[in-house]
């Protein structure tokens, strides 16, 4: 990849269910090596962008490249190179840790060093089914798959939840560890914050503020002040409940 | 609105030749058997109690027609290959609920393995588990009707072909309802119709194992259970990616 091509670059992205615009004109680029915050209230289009982005939801309108790509096209060249954590863990039920890493590891056709990675996680002692873990273990254990693939941009969906302070932290280490693009979708903005170099605030499916991570807090805090009007966004959006 | 600017892309990979091609999708396939089988080896108890489910099914047929051993006999390849039908829907509706109750199936599509791979690979591992539930029920089945296989050849490539003749469908259509309310109700209703063709062969063809053949129809049936086999396997292989990305 050209070291000028974006990693994601997406024009007036829309996306509706039904009659709802989820998410509507979002123009965003993110750069290689680039780390990418999106806030917003609960519904507010965040995950469904990060869908979009991950090639999980088609777009209704507008245009996407991922690293300069058409991700309909080339999609099995885009997904080989982007990986995305989500609310769901993505793993079975019924498998324990070793299995599940075992069996991602041949579906990718590549060897993993497992004992190692678990050992990385702290999960190399649990031989059980991964439905008795805690919340932060599947963290953890999603997040090793992720250091595994070391994908050019990996997604993370609200990866701090039902975390723990110990269980955060050890989050924390493990995406700045991660040596591609990377772009979080998290409430907890001061926390996320530090680890991106950029924001951008969703609200009601429109992108409303753009800026350095380190201002996304007080950003947030003004737009439900409703101080802030579109200054990042696309002009004469509307709301997301009708046409964009 | 700014223009949309069109970066240089990444250097298009060299074009793979077919080689490299099948061993990606027959490595993709052979990647998803291997997972869903030891996805059901580590829920074992849940696939005792499918078989257990089909032995059920082949008592109450028995009890339902009660002590006509001539009756019983009779029918007997109609009602193994109910008890299967019957016990599939479980078993397939099982198989695709796996992947969607923590999204396993979103990381499955992201893995650089063709939609196609993984429907057959699923379709092929539910194939097993179905001669599996056979493997199980033929003998109880015998037991129960009083029935015996005279052609023990024509029994095995009737059950393998017949299995796989619920599977490909089967496996298709659990896809399509894995995401939608009531999809219990649905995936029955539309599998069984569609399965008629074949599962008309496999009872026939079943029932001519056990009684003998002397007008010759064996092949035919089989045929005709084979080249439904083929319509399903392929089309649902073809569609299966609508489905999926749907």
């Amino acid at each position: 990849m050209s070291s000028s091509t974006p990693v994601v670059q997406a024009r007036d992205l829309c996306r509706r269910f039904g009659r709802r615009w989820a998410v509507a004109r979002v123009d965003l680029d993110v750069q290689p090596g680039e780390r990418l915050l999106i806030i917003g209230a609960n519904g507010s289009g965040k995950s469904t962008l990060l869908n979009m982005l991950a090639t999980l939801l088609p777009i209704t309108r507008g245009s996407l490249r991922l690293f300069g790509r058409d991700p309909v096209q080339d999609r099995a060249e885009v997904r080989r190179r982007l990986a995305i954590v989500r609310h769901a863990h993505g793993m079975y039920e019924d498998l324990s840790a070793r299995d599940n890493l075992s069996v991602r590891a041949s579906l990718l056709g590549r060897r993993i060093d497992i004992p190692r990675l678990l050992e990385q996680v702290r999960l190399e002692d649990r031989g059980d089914p991964i439905r008795a873990y805690s919340a932060g273990m599947r963290k953890r254990l999603q997040l090793a798959m992720l250091q595994f693939e070391a994908p050019d941009l990996a997604m993370l969906d609200e990866p701090f939840s039902a975390l723990d302070p110990a269980g955060c932290a050890d989050v924390e280490g493990m995406i700045r560890a991660l040596p591609g693009a990377v772009i979080i979708v998290s409430h907890q903005v001061e926390r996320a914050g530090k680890l991106c170099d950029r924001a951008i605030l969703m609200e009601q499916g429109l992108m409303r503020w753009s800026g350095p991570a380190s201002q996304a807090w007080e950003a947030w805090r003004a737009v439900q002040r409703d101080d802030v009007r579109t200054g990042g966004g696309p002009a004469g959006a509307t709301a997301a409940g009708g046409a964009p | 609105m700014s223009e949309v600017e069109v970066p240089a892309p990444l250097p298009r990979p060299a074009q793979p030749g077919l080689g490299s091609v099948l061993v990606g999708v027959f490595g993709g396939v052979l990647a998803v058997i291997r997972k869903d089988l030891l996805v059901e080896w580590r829920a074992r108890a849940q696939v005792v109690a499918l078989l257990g489910f089909a032995v059920v099914v082949l008592l109450l047929f028995s009890f339902a027609v009660g002590p006509d051993s001539m009756a019983l006999a009779r029918h007997a390849g109609g009602y193994l290959w109910l008890a299967l039908l019957l016990s599939s829907t479980l078993l397939l509706a099982r198989s695709m609920q796996n992947e969607v109750e923590s999204g396993a199936l979103e990381g499955l599509l992201l893995v650089p393995v063709p939609a196609a791979s993984i429907f057959y690979g699923k379709a092929l591992a539910n194939t097993v588990l179905l001669v599996l539930v056979a493997l199980v029920a033929l003998p109880v089945d015998l037991a129960i009707t009083g029935a015996a296989i005279v052609s023990p050849g024509v029994a095995v490539a009737v059950v393998v072909l017949g299995a796989a003749g619920v599977a490909a469908p089967g496996t298709f259509y659990a896809a399509l309802t894995a995401r939608v309310a009531g999809r219990q109700l649905l995936l029955p209703l539309l599998l069984f119709p569609l399965i008629v063709p074949a599962l008309l062969g496999a009872v026939k063809a079943t029932t001519l194992a056990m009684t003998g053949d002397p007008m010759g129809q064996v092949p035919s049936w089989l045929t005709l259970l084979l080249a439904f086999d083929l319509i399903y396997w392929s089309l649902c292989g073809l569609l299966f990616e609508k489905v999926v990305e749907a």
